[in-house]
């Protein structure tokens, strides 16, 4: 049994708020350099070069990527030989989002009730998801969601009958309702299976998976490149204003299912998908 | 076409800007999004004063990141409009005539635009570290238990916009959009 003292989580979480709004990952910088050597359309060009100009500011100056930065999704992998010391974790976990998040001059977005309002003015609480796995480490991944793409988002119950086909509309519908709303070109994060629940949490950890990894499944491989050509044939385009980069890429996590379902949750990310893991 | 224009954005000027294209706005906006925009319209319902003479004024959609030191202003790139649709209306009736922002807006919105010669403007959504660029000076003027949503007086040079919807309702999105798909014919 390895002893982890939950301080250390929140320093790594303070750490992870900080780098992973300040600093895009590679994978998402790749993808975007790549997409605007291919892009055709008229606006779209400029667009796309402001957008890597954007995020290398951000990466000179150690400047937040973009302005919402965010409610804190935090996933913590935590290793069954673990035995977490030192304080309850969940507060842990907020105390590091506090920090990070004051220290770091990024911007407060949570508000204390949904319909009443009130800004927390620390960005707390976090958006917690733990999960015990063998081991004797912790994971954690930070990912900071903006909402003007988390608006866009859906989840639909489907009859098993609907099919691959009530998937695939599906998917192309959300993106069509949310055109120029999210910042595109955004990543698109497809949860299908489980139970209502389970879906959109798949979905979200859609979107921690590097942008341009693909499916272990090769039928789930394939379809995630059949939609993302799908995707990029509607002519949305970045930031809407037409062309061929509506989004970088579709990611699909998948769950068994009951007999009488098929759920299918589609979280929009934009092209300031952030994500950072660190293991302790 | 490419403009450099200087607020504010009377209805002469209003009416020279069309869909598509670039601006270079230099001048005085403000900034408001969900919460002071609510705010302001249950103001003007209670028969209250806004915080800012409306007439002409430009409005950017837009919560900012925390200034570091040294700093004018953190990030500030454009949030979602259609948020501030329920509110636009009121605030074009009392005179504000510009909005930077990005996404669609609903038909009521474009109407009230033609009715009293409002322009809506795009900047770049997600480019909030390039945005505070061009944004010189900040100023909190009201609501400032907001916090990022607080109203903020910025001077603003060269900030690069597109004019998304015109006056005349004409909306860049549909355009672009069509005409890209007609390319790739």
């Amino acid at each position: 049994m390895r002893e982890i003292n939950v301080a250390q989580i929140t320093e790594v979480i303070a750490r992870l708020c900080i780098e992973a709004n300040t600093h895009l990952p590679e994978d998402v910088k790749g993808v975007i350099k790549k997409c605007r050597a291919c892009e055709d359309g008229e606006i779209a060009c400029g667009i796309l070069d402001r957008i890597i100009e954007n995020f290398e500011i951000a990466d000179a100056e150690n400047v937040p990527i973009c302005q919402d930065t965010g409610m804190a999704c935090v996933f913590l992998e935590i290793g069954q030989d673990v035995h977490l010391v030192g304080g309850n974790l969940a507060e842990a976990v907020d105390e590091g989002v506090r920090r990070g998040y004051e220290s770091g001059y990024l911007r407060k977005s949570v508000v204390k009730d949904p319909i009443r309002r009130g800004n927390t003015g620390d960005n707390t609480p976090a958006m917690l998801y733990t999960e015990i796995v063998p081991g004797e480490q912790v994971k954690i991944t930070l990912g900071p969601k903006g909402f003007g793409s988390e608006n866009m988002s859906a989840i639909r119950m489907f009859k098993p009958s609907a099919g691959l086909q009530g998937i695939k509309d599906f998917i192309l519908e959300v993106v069509e309702t949310a055109g120029p709303n999210p910042c595109p070109p955004m990543v698109v994060g497809v949860g299908i299976g489980g139970t209502f629940d389970k879906a959109a949490l798949l979905a979200k950890k859609a979107l921690m998976r590097p942008v341009d990894s693909s499916n272990a499944d090769p039928y789930y491989a394939d379809l995630e490149a059949e939609m993302l050509e799908k995707i990029n044939a509607l002519g949305i385009g970045p930031q809407g204003f037409g062309g061929r980069t509506t989004a970088l890429g579709v990611n699909i996590e998948t769950l068994p299912t009951h007999i009488a379902g098929m759920p299918c949750a589609v979280n929009i990310n934009c092209h300031v998908t952030r994500h950072k893991t660190e293991v302790i | 076409m490419e403009r450099h224009i200087t607020l504010p954005l009377t209805e002469e000027l209003a009416k020279t800007l069309h869909a598509g294209d670039t601006v270079y706005v230099t001048g005085t906006i403000y900034t408001s999004r969900d919460a002071g925009h609510k705010r302001m319209c249950e103001a003007l319902a209670a028969g209250e004063k806004l915080p800012f003479d409306p007439t002409d004024a430009t409005i950017y959609y837009v919560g900012p990141t925390p200034a570091k030191p040294g700093q004018v202003i953190g990030s500030a790139g454009p949030t979602t409009s259609g948020r501030m649709d329920a509110y636009a209306p009121t605030m074009l009736s009392v005179g504000a005539r510009g909005m930077i922002g990005k996404g669609a807006r609903l038909p009521e919105v474009v109407e009230a635009m033609k009715k009293h010669s409002g322009v809506y403007f795009g900047a770049i959504g997600g480019a909030g570290a390039l945005i505070a660029k061009c944004i010189k000076s900040a100023e909190l003027i009201a609501y400032e238990d907001l916090g990022a949503e607080a109203l903020r007086k910025l001077y603003v040079e060269e900030m690069p916009l597109v004019v998304i919807i015109d006056c005349e309702g004409r909306n860049l999105y549909e355009e672009r959009r069509a005409a890209y798909l007609e390319q790739r014919k």
